[in-house]
């Protein structure tokens, strides 16, 4: 079953356009990568599926079609979007932003018993559960960004490059994090991800974007036996 | 009265006066954390708020009483208010939203010379008694100390708004929203908080809230369109002594700011009634060198 599929979506920032036939499809409980450069229409192909860029084209989800839907939406319909630059709560405590994310959640109970689920996931959270997020380090925003999207319970989680501005090795442990959620919880994922080798740690498949158009796609085996993507993302 | 008396008579004038500055800082602390601004207009939809209680209150007293009168005007006034306020957000301040902050601030400040000047056309620029209000004028005396009635509802009134504030915001999940909307909408929206809602809300609550000073102050001063033009800067350094984020701050900091003002002006003979006035502004000024975030605010750290 598909969850969310993508067909010849574009889109425009004011006359220029960004996206120009974007096709990709998520199974349920899957895991798929967006690959590519700089510019190449990563981000706003995740901003056209949550609703906050205009898109043309179709994007399916969980068999409706949700291109046009605001935000609010489109989050209330089960898609948790990380955005670029993880977007926390700066003012808020560690603990406030987990309850954001599960706004509309109904289950106070559940919804606190996933709160301290994730906090045993990320002992650094737990450390600092009553700081403001704006005083967390670059990884633990990260970690807290990404448990604030877990705390909906979505069916889909869309992850802007969670490795952007972090040290390598805060980087993959971020990385691991996010692949233990996945085991753990079975939700699916589309991550975009400018480092092919991190994307490949959780992702089981990815499609690569240039200049705003899906030029290939596949399983991550055959994705890594590919010598250009070789060349292009994974360092030789 | 002996010297004790009077310091301790200050004390109490000064939180009763501190009250009202209260109310409207608690006001101003609403729509901050709701929408992250500072609202000029606050004072001028106090006003407003108050004239509309005025006017209800006039209308049903001949029929039900000046104590229902009374309170059937406070009543609809405030449900009033808070359908204003939100409109106002809806169809004027949304217009701003998403752009540069100072825009909104700026309008805001357009805002009050809007309603001031409505408040004017429609009732006219000269003092209007409010009907009736408890005891207005009457007052008691506790070992001496001689407390107004008006002193004891206004005191009530605010640590009881007090209370209901801090819960909001810190214990439900209406208050949980309007502080994520404040702090980023874009990142609300996408954990599904309907932003716009909560915005309406916000000013729509504060626009309330600051009826209720409106009202309180009405009935120790009576009615004017520029009623609020002073305590709206009281007000304003009690939020930023007190932080902006913290209704309990803000009260603290508003009676303070009166019971500091009235000791200096009694007892440095230098400063004396006329320029007691002066006085929460230089504290102000030393507070925000040694204390920029406020003394109860926490500190907005920034971190790349």
């Amino acid at each position: 079953m598909t969850l969310l599929e993508l067909r010849d979506v574009t889109a425009f920032y004011g006359p220029v356009q960004v996206l120009d036939g974007v096709s990709l499809a998520v199974p349920e409980g899957g895991a798929v990568g967006i690959l590519g450069a700089n510019g190449a229409g990563k981000t706003t192909t995740l901003r056209a599926i949550s609703g906050m860029v205009r898109a043309g084209g179709s994007i399916r989800f969980d068999g409706r079609e949700i291109r046009g839907s605001r935000p609010e939406r489109v989050a209330a319909l089960g898609i948790a979007h990380v955005p670029e630059g993880r977007g926390t709560l700066g003012n808020l405590s560690v603990r406030d932003n987990l309850r954001v994310g599960a706004y509309l959640r109904k289950d106070r109970a559940e919804v606190e018993r996933d709160i301290d689920y994730l906090l045993e996931l990320f002992p650094n959270l737990k450390a600092r559960v009553r700081s403001n997020a704006s005083a967390l380090s670059g990884g633990e925003q990260q970690m807290l960004a990404v448990s604030r999207a877990f705390m909906a319970r979505p069916k889909l989680l869309i992850l802007d490059e969670p490795s952007l501005g972090l040290a390598p090795s805060t980087a993959r442990s971020v990385y691991a994090a996010i692949a233990r959620l996945r085991r753990e919880s079975g939700i699916a994922m589309l991550v975009v991800e400018q480092n092919a080798n991190l994307a490949f740690s959780v992702v089981d498949s990815a499609t690569v974007l240039e200049t705003g158009r899906s030029v290939l796609s596949g399983t991550s085996a055959e994705l890594k036996g590919n010598d250009e993507i070789r060349k292009a993302y994974l360092g030789g | 009265m002996n010297a004790f008396g009077t310091f301790v008579q200050l004390i109490v004038d000064g939180l009763a006066q501190g009250s009202l500055y209260a109310a409207l800082a608690l006001a101003l602390v609403l729509v901050n954390q709701a929408t992250g601004l500072i609202n000029f207009a606050q004072g001028g939809m106090a006003v407003l708020g108050a004239y509309i209680g005025m006017s209800v209150g006039n209308l049903v007293i001949p029929s039900v009483g000046p104590i229902a009168g009374v309170l059937i005007g406070i009543v609809v006034a405030v449900v009033v208010s808070f359908f204003i306020g939100a409109l106002i957000e809806r169809f004027i301040m949304r217009r701003f939203q998403g752009g540069d902050e100072d825009t909104s601030v700026v309008a805001t400040i357009g805002l009050l010379t809007l309603i001031t000047g409505l408040v004017g056309i429609i009732w006219g620029f000269n003092f209007i008694p409010y009907p009736f209000f408890f005891g207005s004028g009457e007052s008691f005396t506790i070992a001496g100390i001689a407390i107004s009635v008006w002193s004891l509802t206004t005191f009530l009134t605010i640590v009881a708004l007090m209370i209901v504030l801090q819960i909001l915001f810190q214990k439900t999940k209406l208050g949980l929203g309007l502080r994520a909307v404040a702090d980023n909408p874009r990142s609300a929206a996408l954990s599904g908080v309907r932003v716009g809602g909560m915005l309406m809300i916000g000013w729509g609550l504060a626009a309330a809230l600051g009826t209720i000073a409106g009202i309180l102050l009405a009935a120790k001063v009576q009615l004017n369109p520029n009623n609020f033009d002073a305590i709206l800067v009281y007000a304003l350094a009690a939020v930023i002594i007190g932080g902006l984020d913290s209704p309990i701050g803000a009260v603290v900091a508003a009676w303070g700011i009166a019971i500091i003002e009235n000791l200096a002006g009694t007892y440095l003979e230098f400063i004396g009634h006329d320029l007691k006035v002066a006085v929460p502004f230089i504290l102000l000024f030393i507070l925000l060198i040694l204390r920029p975030q406020g003394l109860f605010g926490r500190k907005r750290v920034v971190r790349v």
